[in-house]
């Protein structure tokens, strides 16, 4: 392979972040120097800058986050930005702490959870994940389409004889008469679907691996290929996008079955 | 003002309080006939006087039309939200209501709408307050239910507002008593707050570690409580009595309260006893008794408390937790007294309960614990916390009337979501976007929270503008927007304009008007003081006259205080009272010598063998110095 047909993963910069938190500035109000969401001299809430959620952490952009201390430093900036702590003070810090409270709130809740987390960085990395996107949404709305859903290879028959079997239950319910052997058979549909979707997140954390040690190789210096990059990234689109069919799929079982 | 008290106001369905912190305790200040909890019910009397509290509830008997309860169940709701709450409560609507208009209802020949019935009820509190501090109170942190949507909770600002305070806080009910739970509580656990109250239920689910008070999910029903306990009990009591009397009794308001009170006395007496009867005097002499037991009353109930159970379980699928991880179980809201109420909640945590906290009061409690977090805290609140959340998941309606949400319910407050919008036509310049609030997945099935205009787009061909709209919900579980349009980069700030509620200019209306209230209240009050004052004065002079001490004034000292007292009988005839002040601090001064010399008389004869406590110093002009009462006087 020649050199020139691979190139340096498209600047280094999106897999690395500056071990200190993103925005550092002079304080406004004591000119301490250590300020990023609050100052650390005197404590006041500083200007919200606009910056993504890993870097309002001070993360690295890996997939494998340790939740407790997420947790901790998630209390320890609410005891500084909530605007409880700012009730009494100026009009315009008060606007700050807002603002920057409900970007800690937001960042926080999308880290702690690892789908949200994987799908965020996903996005930061230019991916439109078609499940996600409210524009294919309002789109299968408007045309009354059924939102395009790629059968994950494995599944193809699995899943055409479960659809064949809900559509049976739907019917059987609506004659009043349901059909306990067919309740059974749906049940065990389930639990292996739900292996299924067990398997899946194994596989996604093989994923934030191999993603993770690629930051880490960008953050020694070392050369990371951009096709690495790309084959990483989307590896996990892949699993996000069966892990959502799965779980569509979960979830109208559970419908048929509860109704 | 460093010295401003902030003070925490527990606004209820059914009755209202207002606590203070003092020192390292939650305390709540009584009323002026000394009780904590003030009735929500407010009356007009027949002098054009606005009248609260316990004063107001004979007008619910005596003259119905005249008064009005469970105002709270009508905040921020229209007149098709409430047609059902109409068929069980007397409320009376304006006739000249326009669909979408902001209630109001009917107290004598004058309306009000919720908002301005809650501020007489704030206003009442503010002055318990007041009176209280002796200083005026000009700032509070409000409680509402935590189901409450962004229409209710905009409405109890409004309250605040009207009734003059600033509202530095509006905190959910259920977090509130979680604070007031967790003053004393130093190591981490996993609570649940079960708040059933006189109209609405909420279920919180919070945990609680180093002083963070962290909501993890909450569910609930505004219109669910002892209200319609009530209501069952009174349904079955006026159809015996229909039956009885061949009259249509449901048209009696009259007769309806006197059962609806006797209702609640039963239903009270039933979570000590095993029977009770329901007794009504009738008008025409006539007497409605029926004896109800427990078991019966258990059985009837029932239907209404099983609909706290699926908000229960909801919130505990929400935060991932089984009934086995919680730590604790809170009780809160006056309808968890009732016992069956209680077994329900231990059957549903698998646990005993907590209930050392005073259900009626705890609320108001942990709210006048927020208000001392908010002034800066103090010894016993500096470590402590709140993170509460957004009950309901905030949606914008999509092109064939779905939901897409952009915030998700329990999400931590504050919060925000930025929404990108273009144009669907070339040139378009404005772009009509609908906010709603809830857990359904159609827009219509949701509550519509703002419609609102993004004005003055460029018009470029379709699809080009790049409009960002950023929704942004407070610490208070407000809403607010905010759009600016990005590939033209002119930013454009659009004011969101709710489809319900009060506008700005409506607000400040009633602020005007309730200033004319509060002048003439204040007035009243201060001549009421001063003509009282000017008695005590008067009564202490007269036994003076009586002590030795008189004797030894000079001629000229006792035709003085003689002049003085013949001034204050006449001002005292008037409604000025500043002039009654006058004439009693004269007469304070022309008397200053004869209560030293009583008081030299006093020490005399306590030398002659009595002791201090046996002389007559207690009373008359004697020492101290009469009348130090200390009096706000915020005009000052």
């Amino acid at each position: 392979m020649k050199e020139t047909q691979s190139k340096t993963a498209e600047s280094q910069g999106i897999l690395v972040v500056t071990p200190h938190k993103a925005g550092k500035t002079n304080c406004w109000s004591c000119g301490d120097m250590r300020a990023a969401q609050f100052c650390q001299q005197c404590g006041k809430v500083q200007p919200p800058a606009p910056v993504d959620y890993f870097a309002f952490f001070g993360l690295p952009y890996k997939l494998n986050v340790e939740t407790p201390k997420l947790e901790r430093e998630f209390y320890e900036l609410s005891r500084h930005l909530h605007p409880d702590i700012n009730a009494i003070k100026s009009e315009r810090e008060q606007q700050w702490a807002l603002e920057q409270s409900s970007h800690l709130n937001d960042a926080y809740r999308t880290l702690k959870d690892p789908i949200a987390r994987t799908e965020y960085l996903l996005r930061l990395q230019g991916v439109q994940l078609e499940e996600q996107s409210k524009t294919a949404t309002e789109e299968a709305r408007r045309t009354g389409k059924i939102k395009k859903q790629v059968v994950p290879p494995g599944l193809l028959e699995e899943v055409f004889e479960l659809n064949m079997q809900m559509e049976e239950a739907r019917m059987n319910k609506k004659m009043g008469e349901p059909d306990r052997t067919l309740e059974r058979q749906l049940q065990d549909a389930r639990k292996h679907m739900e292996a299924k979707h067990d398997a899946l997140m194994q596989e996604l954390g093989a994923a934030w691996n191999e993603w993770d040690a690629l930051v880490d190789r960008a953050g020694r210096g070392e050369n990371v290929l951009e096709e690495d990059r790309l084959a990483a990234r989307d590896k996990m689109v892949d699993i996000l996008n069966r892990r959502n069919y799965l779980r569509n799929l979960l979830r109208d079982i559970d419908e048929v079955l509860e109704s | 003002m460093p010295n401003q008290r902030i003070v925490g106001i527990d606004l209820g369905t059914t009755n209202s309080l207002v606590a203070y912190m003092e020192g390292d305790r939650p305390v709540v200040i009584p009323g002026e006939d000394g009780l904590n909890l003030v009735p929500s019910v407010v009356a007009l009397d027949e002098n054009g006087q606005i009248v609260v509290g316990n004063a107001a509830r004979k007008y619910l008997i005596e003259t119905p039309e005249r008064g009005v309860y469970s105002v709270k169940r009508l905040m921020g709701r229209d007149v098709a939200d409430i047609r059902d709450e109409l068929k069980l409560f007397p409320f009376r609507l304006a006739e000249d209501l326009a669909p979408g208009e902001v209630l109001r209802i009917k107290l004598g020949d004058k309306t009000f709408t919720p908002p301005e019935i809650s501020a007489f009820i704030l206003r009442q509190l503010k002055r318990n307050a007041e009176r209280y501090f002796a200083a005026p109170v000009t700032q509070a942190v409000i409680t509402v239910p935590a189901y409450f949507n962004d229409a209710q909770r905009q409405a109890t600002k409004d309250a605040g507002r009207i009734a003059g305070l600033e509202v530095l806080r509006l905190v959910n009910e259920p977090t509130a008593a979680s604070l007031a739970y967790g003053l004393d509580q130093k190591q981490s656990e996993t609570v649940a707050v079960y708040d059933l109250g006189g109209g609405t239920f909420d279920i919180s689910i919070l945990k609680l570690h180093e002083g963070i008070f962290e909501v993890i999910a909450t569910n609930g029903d505004t219109q669910l409580g002892g209200d319609d306990i009530d209501n069952l009990l009174i349904a079955i009591a006026l159809d015996d009595i229909q039956g009885d009397l061949a009259i249509d009794v449901r048209r009696n308001s009259e007769i309806v309260q006197t059962v609806r009170k006797a209702v609640i006395e039963a239903k009270i007496a039933l979570s000590a006893n095993d029977q009770t009867t329901l007794d009504v005097e009738l008008p025409g002499g006539k007497r409605y008794q029926r004896v109800i037991s427990r078991q019966q009353f258990e059985q009837l109930i029932q239907p209404v408390i099983d609909r706290t159970v699926g908000p229960v379980k909801q919130a505990l699928k929400d935060a991932g937790l089984k009934p086995k991880d919680i730590n604790e179980a809170v009780l809160v809201g006056g309808s968890t007294r009732i016992p069956r109420v209680r077994v329900l909640v231990e059957e549903l945590f698998e646990r005993k309960l907590h209930s050392d906290l005073n259900p009626d009061e705890v609320v108001a409690l942990g709210a006048a614990v927020q208000a001392d977090i908010l002034a800066g805290g103090s010894e016993a609140t500096k470590e402590m916390l709140l993170l509460d959340v957004m009950p309901l998941s905030l949606g914008i309606e999509s092109l064939g009337g779905g939901v897409v949400k952009i915030i998700h319910r329990n999400s931590t407050i504050p919060a925000s979501a930025n929404e990108h919008f273009t144009t669907g036509v070339e040139g378009q310049t404005n772009v009509a976007i609908h906010v709603v609030q809830g857990e359904r997945e159609l827009a219509k099935d949701c509550r519509s929270l703002a419609r609102f205009d993004l004005k003055g787009i460029p018009p470029m061909p379709a699809g080009l503008p790049r409009i960002e709209v950023k929704f942004l919900i407070d610490a208070n579980g407000i809403l607010h927007v905010s759009a600016r349009e990005l590939r033209s980069g002119k930013v454009s700030e659009i004011e969101v304009q709710p489809s319900y509620g009060l506008t700005d200019e409506q607000v400040e209306n009633m602020i005007l008007e309730s200033f004319d209230y509060a002048e003439e209240d204040f007035r009243q009050r201060q001549v009421i003081e001063a003509r009282n004052e000017a008695e005590t004065m008067l009564t202490a002079l007269e036994k003076g006259r009586n002590n030795p001490g008189w004797q030894q004034l000079s001629p000229r000292e006792r035709s003085t205080i003689d002049k003085q007292e013949a001034g204050l009988r006449a001002v005292m005839k008037e409604d000025d009272y500043q002039a009654i002040r006058s004439a009693i601090d004269a007469l304070n001064q022309g008397t200053m010598r004869l209560a030293e010399l009583m008081m030299d008389s006093a020490v005399s004869s306590a030398l002659k063998g009595k002791d201090m406590a046996t002389a007559d110093v207690g009373e008359g002009p004697a020492s101290p110095h009469p009348i130090a009462q200390a009096e706000i006087n915020s005009r000052d």
